[in-house]
């Protein structure tokens, strides 16, 4: 996910070429011990996605169904109808919207639960974990409750006088319930960078005779900026690829990709099309996330290190 | 009236107490040190001139203005951190610069105040870098710079050289005390390095448990602490338990395990318990028969510019510190005598609360 490229296996330090057994049972270690490791990964993670992608590229019939033949079809129908770039270019701006918004949430939050004392910041950051460990779908059922036109809000909203307002199967909607799963996932590593922060740095700031928040904006904030970044990847990642919210909360109307990926597969049995939608969802997903990667990281990769 | 005063200053923790009721008053230009061991108070002391830590009591003053309420970022004090606090993301020059920024110094006025701290600390060829590029040294000039920019009228050092080799330290200490002579600024500095306090204060606080025990000049705290525990804390020292067996004209006259000694210390009744405390320096080694004592030498440590003598002897084992002035040392195992001048020793009234093992006295 991190464009971080990871070092390969056999740069392990180099040691005297004379010396040939040793050597050779060091370099073949680190190869031997992440083998395990890599194996699985192959085997759970790639061999899925690379049929995925074969599967993309095959022929379809509706009368007769999937055929063997190599075919771009699927990757031209996807990029020039409409229809698909609409629900791609949704997708993508309900992700930065809920991203934006885990951020403007979630970091004041890690802030302000980094301040805590102990008793309380163990019970906040309880509080704000517990979602985790209830299903997505639990949760996406709480919001359309929530949110009905005969959920609470509505009824307080007729019983003020200001009359029903519909609310579920709208872009906001999925937004608001995409923040409530995501939120963890940007205060986890912003709270991680403030854990490492040195807390005399902001007493220097003040001491200096900066106010409070010009030391949160001037000095705080550009250190904690890898664990925003981090965060975002993640939140924008999760959400962009996030099934259960839209599929729940967006109806039928308000398609997201992955959505529509499942529709492919199972409403209209058209599985290359909706191998290629995947995979176009994951080409842009990447080039988004490392394209921000790179722009935000490579601003501050001097400064922070 | 003097520039920085504390006045019956109290920090309580809960039921904790962690500064008692100190007082201190610093002259104008003064460079005071605060020592003591880890837990003495000394750090939440100097918290609270800074403003991190509200007092729970007392009053501080500066220039005559009551400062104890006041917030951190209004006082205009200068502080360099233990760690140095840094700004990690800034360059040098920006973090020299960010005091001054925050001061509203105008941008023309900042560049040359900026430039002239940088060549202070000698670090002016490395304005553009960041200070993770710099070593250990360098990031506590810049810490320093950066204190020192801002014209404070106090500046604050919590550890200040406890984060640099040993090397470094000494150079860094004599530079510290030559910057701030060049710049004036009175300044309050934290440590629990005794020949750090020693070699750059004017004066020095020694506290232990939250109280302050002797403010003084670094040589007299040395030459006359006025208890056991900064006798202890403070050097090396041999400490001998005794009775006083009879006041004299000059003094009194000791008796520890049997052997007379004579003291100059006034004011003592016969029978009174005391504890003797003589630095080691200050004893001299002799030829077996001739000195106070009779011991033999029970090991020798090479300390380059010194010996350090462990002698077992009719008192235990005293240390024993000679110049290293090229003639051969004492062998180990060989009989020495030893002697001293009464006018070194010190006294403490009321026995040890434990008696120690002076080989293990190794404060400082």
């Amino acid at each position: 996910m991190t464009a971080q490229p990871s070092a390969a296996p056999s740069a392990t330090p180099a040691t005297a070429p004379d010396d040939d057994a040793p050597a050779a049972r060091v370099r073949s270690a680190p190869l031997i011990l992440s083998a395990p490791a890599a194996l699985l990964f192959a085997a759970l993670v790639l061999t899925p996605l690379f049929l995925t992608a074969l599967l993309s590229f095959n022929e379809f019939d509706h009368m007769t169904g999937r055929t063997g033949g190599f075919t771009l079809e699927h990757y031209r129908s996807v990029l020039t109808d409409s229809y698909y770039l609409e629900i791609f270019l949704r997708t993508f701006r309900v992700s930065a919207l809920a991203t934006a918004i885990c951020v403007v949430i979630g970091v004041p939050e890690a802030y302000i639960l980094s301040r805590m004392g102990n008793p309380w910041r163990s019970v906040f950051l309880l509080v704000v974990l517990a979602p985790l460990l209830v299903s997505v779908v639990v949760r996406a059922f709480g919001w359309s409750m929530l949110l009905g036109p005969e959920g609470p809000i509505n009824a307080a909203l007729v019983a003020l006088g200001v009359g029903r307002v519909r609310m579920l199967y709208g872009e906001g909607t999925v937004i608001v319930a995409l923040v409530h799963v995501m939120l963890p996932f940007m205060v986890i590593p912003v709270w991680t960078s403030l854990q490492k922060l040195d807390p005399a740095v902001e007493q220097a700031a003040l001491s200096f005779g900066a106010s409070r928040a010009t030391a949160i904006v001037r000095v705080v904030a550009p250190q904690i900026l890898p664990g925003i970044l981090s965060g975002s990847l993640i939140v924008f990642g999760l959400s962009a690829s996030a099934f259960a919210i839209p599929g729940l909360l967006g109806g039928r109307r308000l398609k997201m990709v992955a959505t529509v990926v499942y529709d492919q597969y199972l409403s209209d049995l058209n599985w290359p099309m909706g191998a290629a939608v995947a995979v176009l969802l994951l080409t842009a997903n990447l080039i988004i996330m490392l394209t921000y990667h790179r722009v935000v990281e490579g601003h501050y990769r001097r400064r922070l290190g | 009236m003097s520039f920085l005063e504390l006045k019956n200053i109290t920090k309580r923790y809960g039921p904790m107490t962690a500064v008692g009721d100190i007082s201190l008053s610093v002259e104008k230009g003064e460079f005071v040190s605060l020592l003591g061991p880890s837990g003495c108070g000394k750090t939440t002391t100097l918290q609270m001139i800074a403003g991190f830590v509200e007092p729970s009591a007392g009053t501080i003053r500066l220039d005559g203005r009551d400062i104890t309420r006041a917030k951190a970022n209004s006082r205009g004090l200068g502080i360099v951190f233990q760690s140095y606090a840094l700004f990690p993301h800034m360059t040098v020059f920006d973090n020299v610069s960010f005091g001054l920024e925050m001061q509203r110094v105008p941008k023309g006025e900042r560049k040359p105040r900026v430039e002239e701290a940088l060549a202070l600390v000698h670090l002016s060829p490395y304005a553009g870098r960041y200070p993770r590029e710099l070593s250990g040294g360098q990031r506590q000039r810049v810490a320093l710079a950066r204190a020192l920019v801002i014209r404070p009228p106090v500046l604050l050092l919590d550890e200040p050289l406890s984060n640099l080799d040993a090397k470094l330290r000494e150079a860094m200490q004599f530079e510290l005390r030559d910057i701030q002579r060049k710049v004036g600024t009175t300044t309050v500095m934290v440590t629990h390095d005794q020949s750090e306090a020693f070699s750059i204060s004017d004066r020095v606080v020694v506290m232990e448990a939250g109280r302050i025990t002797q403010i003084d000049q670094p040589y007299r705290i040395y030459e006359h602490p006025q208890t056991e525990f900064i006798s202890r804390f403070v050097g090396k020292t041999n400490l001998l338990p005794g009775t006083v067996t009879a006041a004299t004209a000059g003094g009194a006259s000791v008796s520890l395990a049997g052997i007379r000694v004579d003291v100059e210390t006034a004011g003592l009744s016969a029978g009174e318990t005391v504890t003797l405390c003589i630095r080691p320096e200050k004893l001299r080694l002799t030829a077996p028969t001739q000195g106070l004592l009779t011991g033999r030498v029970a090991d020798r440590y090479f300390l380059g510019s010194q010996w350090l003598y462990h002698i077992d002897g009719p008192l235990g084992t005293l240390m024993a510190v000679t110049p290293n002035d090229g003639s051969t040392p004492v062998e180990t195992g060989a009989p020495v005598g030893l002697d001293w001048s009464p006018a070194v020793v010190r006294i403490h009234r009321g026995t040890l609360a434990e008696a120690p093992d002076p080989a293990l006295e190794v404060a400082g």
